[in-house]
């Protein structure tokens, strides 16, 4: 399966630099959304719980964009049908869909973790960065997972656009919580703070949940 | 020789999309390496038949048996042995011709010198580093070929294998799918549909006409008349 998983990341990360498609308008929604917030807080920094949160809905709305596109390409050209042909665990196309959208989420953080840094937080990030890369990469494995299962649900549907959101986001608040939560330390005033251990644990077993979910419905949502 | 165990079996087999029967009631056997042509009108259920048969849709009843598995259950055993050709290319326009091929061939574990075997049969060699957005239908469907028979399947669904090709073009691929006025040329299984009576006929062994998802005609490709053929558009 394994050689099919990256056949299929190979082709995911080909198409999004040809087409360019999710990857830079994730990173626009992300600094716009920073700016709309600057305005609608009436503020030039947060820190703490607010801090927090206004990163992890930014980094959320964001990633239901790419959440959107993960299928379009597998849908309107034929993918799914030329997967399904070929004699290889259905799995794959899961694994290999979850991988590109963390990878997809990795990158833009890259952008827009430090444009957060600069355009609305207060204290300096580079004490707290190794443990909110821990959190980030937890909180991106839900998301990617979710949002995998999410995309292969809302794919087959006239109303995508509208069902992605509507399915992924309440799915997704146990990861804004915990995600939120383990964050407010690290961009609290004062240095970084110790991460709370109970609520990177939720987040890890959620993970771990979908995960298994996802593994066990997959199939069904490729059947006709 | 060609293997006497019937490649399909199909019995009182039926789909449908939503209320609507596609297809109803089909009966019939083919030999493993016999070429079965399928005749109809839009409409009539030939698609449906051959995505059946490559196991994208499911039977909603009957039986269905696909190179000795039943499916849907079996699925999974005889995907590789299939090579399935429809109306949809299954390329990826952003993606040059022998990309798409490479992916293809990494699914179906061919080795990638494969890939430039079926380019040079398909006469795509020339342009098979372009964008498939960028060529026009002929070489996609030519790509689409080239895709089908990649792994060298034994048992072919071709739906319109010859539509959008030039002449030339059509002469240059017919040998490789067996098509057209080549005939087979290997063992394979082969179950084509075409809207062209005599073309249709020629190296087929067994013809089947539907209309309205039935079977309207099936008899000995040899015992048809193009007269029988056009009946069904009427």
């Amino acid at each position: 399966m394994m050689s099919a998983v990256a056949a299929l990341l190979a082709k995911e990360l080909t198409l999004e630099l040809r087409t360019r498609e999710s990857v830079p308008s994730m990173v626009l929604f992300s600094i716009a959304t920073y700016v709309v917030f600057h305005f609608g807080l009436d503020r030039d920094r947060v820190t703490g719980d607010l801090a927090s949160g206004v990163l992890w809905v930014t980094l959320l709305f964001s990633a239901i964009l790419g959440v959107n596109r993960l299928f379009v390409a597998e849908y309107e050209q034929g993918g799914f049908d030329g997967f399904l042909l070929a004699p290889v665990d259905r799995t794959a196309l899961l694994v290999a869909k979850a991988l590109t959208l963390f990878a997809f989420l990795g990158i833009v953080e890259l952008v827009a973790v430090p444009a957060f840094a600069l355009l609305l937080l207060g204290p300096p990030l580079t004490q707290a960065l190794p443990q909110l890369v821990l959190v980030l990469a937890l909180a991106n494995a839900g998301i990617a997972v979710i949002g995998t299962l999410v995309a292969g649900l809302a794919i087959q549907t006239r109303a995508r656009d509208l069902i992605v959101p509507l399915i992924a986001l309440p799915l997704l608040v146990p990861v804004l919580l915990a995600a939120a939560r383990c964050a407010t330390p690290l961009l609290s005033d004062g240095g970084a703070g110790a991460l709370p251990g109970n609520w990177l644990a939720i987040l890890a077993i959620y993970d771990l949940l979908f995960a298994l979910i996802a593994y066990a419905v997959f199939d069904f949502l490729l059947e006709d | 020789m060609p293997d006497p165990a019937p490649a399909l079996v199909l019995r009182g087999a039926g789909r449908r999309y939503g209320e609507r029967a596609a297809l109803r009631d089909v009966t019939l056997e083919l030999e493993a390496g016999r070429t079965l042509v399928v005749f109809g009108p839009n409409g009539a259920g030939k698609t449906t038949l051959l995505r059946m048969l490559a196991t994208l849709l499911r039977p909603h009843a009957g039986e269905v048996r696909v190179l000795g598995r039943p499916l849907p259950g079996d699925g999974y055993a005889v995907r590789g042995r299939i090579g399935f050709l429809g109306h949809e290319a299954l390329l990826y326009r952003e993606l040059s011709g022998r990309e798409n091929l490479r992916f293809h061939a990494k699914l179906h574990r061919v080795a990638a010198g494969r890939v430039d075997e079926v380019l040079d049969a398909v006469g795509m060699t020339a342009r098979c580093g372009d964008p498939v957005a960028e060529l026009s239908r002929g070489m996609v469907q030519r790509l689409a070929i080239a895709r089908a028979v990649l792994h060298e399947p034994e048992l072919l669904l071709l739906d319109e294998p010859l539509a959008n090709l030039d002449p030339a073009a059509a002469a240059q691929v017919a040998p490789l799918i067996g098509v057209g006025g080549a005939g087979p040329s290997d063992r394979r299984t082969r179950v084509v549909t075409s809207h062209d009576p005599a073309g249709g006929l020629q190296g087929a062994d067994v013809a089947l006409g539907l209309k309205g998802g039935r079977v309207a005609l099936l008899a000995a490709a040899t015992d048809v008349e193009p007269a029988q053929i056009a009946e069904l558009y009427r």
